[in-house]
């Protein structure tokens, strides 16, 4: 039996929206080495409509794998709909992880979770007088 | 395939599989049975024995068949503290990278009986001082459990200075020497040890099977109860066909060891200085000190569970000691106790082959190495941080 499910291989290998925004509107980095994985999203957010999103991972196949599915969830997505991004989503979207990979899933919805906010707090001190 | 994960377990030789095949076929009697067809597989079993004791230097007696090097750490150390016990003797020495089998035994001892450990340090060469040993010796240690190599970063202890100091103090000395046995020249006579672990699938025998010297006049517990197999020591009907074929994988290992150590070690020292070639990376164990077959590095910025994966896609089998892939959140025990921060820990890589690595095969590893290493920094925030100046390298 393989350790990850054919879709997991296939956005560990061919991970999807690789890369940095340079003129992101949100950023939202989580996990912390020691741990072994850290996760870094940024966001394109123009309309309240996600139009661009890139990651950054340093982690096991499962994060690399994660990252690249949420990114593929939420983008052209409304950030309303991107907020209920969970890691149920992410895990089943990838045909499932194994037990002690589901923490993988949780980092990703944190790290999406965590561009918004950044962008939020951004825009609403634009919006500020 | 590139097979370069020996460490964890060798392709048996053919003579072995020719061995385990001819014993299971023609010779399944019982050992333990009186007529003449169980008789003929005792003789097996007691030829078996000879031979490992001959490549030893041991006697025939001294030698106990077990069902693997976890199965003789466990039973050298819970004999030894059993013993210990009943004459007050509750503390251990150890060291802080031995194999879990040890590690484990021990945390159980403590827990359950209130022994006390000390685990001597293995610095950043990852190689126990002999004075540090001596020094965490009391007049109530009953034993001192220290490997002869190191099952992930290869580094070979100085077990004959160790067991000379615990023969001067009367200690009991016991050596995991799972990763050596059939890969260094160890000979029980001049050894002062007074147990020694071996497992047949590290040496290109069969798994489940395993031996532990027991030098003569020292006392061993039994840790599975029930026959008389192994002179009471070991109950259960010998794994016969098993135990043959360890004993033929032993003798031919013994036979090659000095050329397929050579060769073995001059592939090593190949693929170290290929893998050198990577910025901020770093050999873990000392240099020279090490198995011939051992290849460890740390690599800044990637994960290792990635990099075994992507090394898989490629056709090389190797190993790491990152917490994802021991389904831990800590990486390697081994890492960590020779200095290795958990940042750098997690990109670890253990290459362990064996003398029928080619060179074109070497080169191939570290050009897939040197490109999977490049691909994974290419999207780690770490490695951003780290050539941004944000975090400081470490390696």
């Amino acid at each position: 039996m393989a350790l990850y499910s054919e879709k997991v291989m296939d956005h560990f290998r061919n991970p999807r929206n690789v890369g940095v925004i340079e003129d992101a509107s949100g950023i939202g980095e989580v996990g912390n080495a020691k741990c072994g994985d850290i996760m870094k999203m940024y966001l394109k957010i123009e309309d309240d409509i996600i139009q661009d999103v890139k990651f950054e991972t340093f982690g096991c196949g499962s994060a690399i794998a994660s990252s690249s599915m949420a990114t593929e969830l939420i983008k052209g997505q409304p950030v309303s709909e991107a907020m209920k991004l969970t890691n149920q989503a992410v895990a089943e979207a990838l045909d499932g992880l194994p037990d002690y990979k589901m923490h993988c899933s949780v980092l990703a919805e944190e790290a999406i979770r965590s561009a918004l906010e950044d962008w939020r707090k951004k825009t609403q001190a634009d919006s500020l007088p | 395939m590139i097979y370069a994960d020996n460490a964890a377990t060798t392709r048996m030789s053919e003579a072995a599989i020719r061995t385990l095949v001819s014993v299971a076929k023609e010779n399944y009697g019982n050992p333990s049975s009186l007529y003449s067809f169980g008789q003929r597989a005792k003789e097996i079993l007691e030829d078996a024995r000879s031979a490992v004791a001959e490549v030893l230097g041991a006697q025939p007696r001294e030698i106990l068949f077990t069902g693997g090097g976890s199965e003789g750490d466990n039973q050298v150390i819970r004999s030894a503290a059993e013993l210990g016990r009943r004459k007050g003797k509750k503390h251990i020495v150890s060291s802080a990278f031995e194999h879990h089998a040890v590690l484990h035994a021990l945390e159980r001892l403590k827990k359950e009986q209130g022994f006390e450990v000390t685990l001597v340090d293995v610095h950043e060469d990852g190689l126990v001082r002999p004075e540090e040993v001596a020094a965490a010796i009391r007049e109530d240690t009953c034993l001192v459990t220290i490997m002869t190599a190191n099952n992930e970063i290869g580094t070979i202890q100085p077990i004959r200075e160790i067991g000379e100091i615990c023969r001067s103090r009367g200690v009991l000395f016991h050596t995991d020497a799972v990763q050596a046995v059939g890969h260094l020249p160890l000979h029980t006579p001049d050894l002062p040890v007074d147990f020694l672990t071996a497992s047949a699938h590290k040496f290109h025998g069969p798994k489940g099977v395993g031996f532990v010297f027991v030098r003569k006049g020292v006392q061993i517990l039994p840790l599975i109860d029930g026959g008389a197999q192994e002179r009471n020591k070991r109950a259960g009907t010998e794994n016969v066909a098993g135990i043959a074929a360890m004993a033929t994988a032993l003798r031919e290992a013994a036979d090659h060891l000095e050329e397929r150590g050579a060769q073995t070690a001059k592939m090593r020292d190949k693929l170290i200085r290929g893998l050198r070639e990577i910025p901020h990376g770093a050999l873990n164990g000392d240099e020279t000190r090490r198995l011939p077959g051992n290849v460890n590095f740390c690599f800044e910025g990637i994960e290792g569970e990635s990099l075994l994966l992507l090394l898989d896609d490629r056709g090389i089998a190797a190993s790491s000691g990152s917490a994802c892939t021991s389904g831990s959140l800590d990486p390697s025990h081994v890492l960590l106790a020779i200095g290795r921060v958990h940042d750098v820990a997690h990109g670890s890589l253990r290459l362990s082959i064996d003398e029928t690595l080619t060179d074109d095969e070497a080169d191939t590893i570290i050009q897939s190495v040197k490109e999977v290493v490049a691909y994974l920094r290419g999207f780690s925030p770490v490695w951003r941080d780290l050539e941004s100046g944000k975090i400081p390298h470490i390696l």
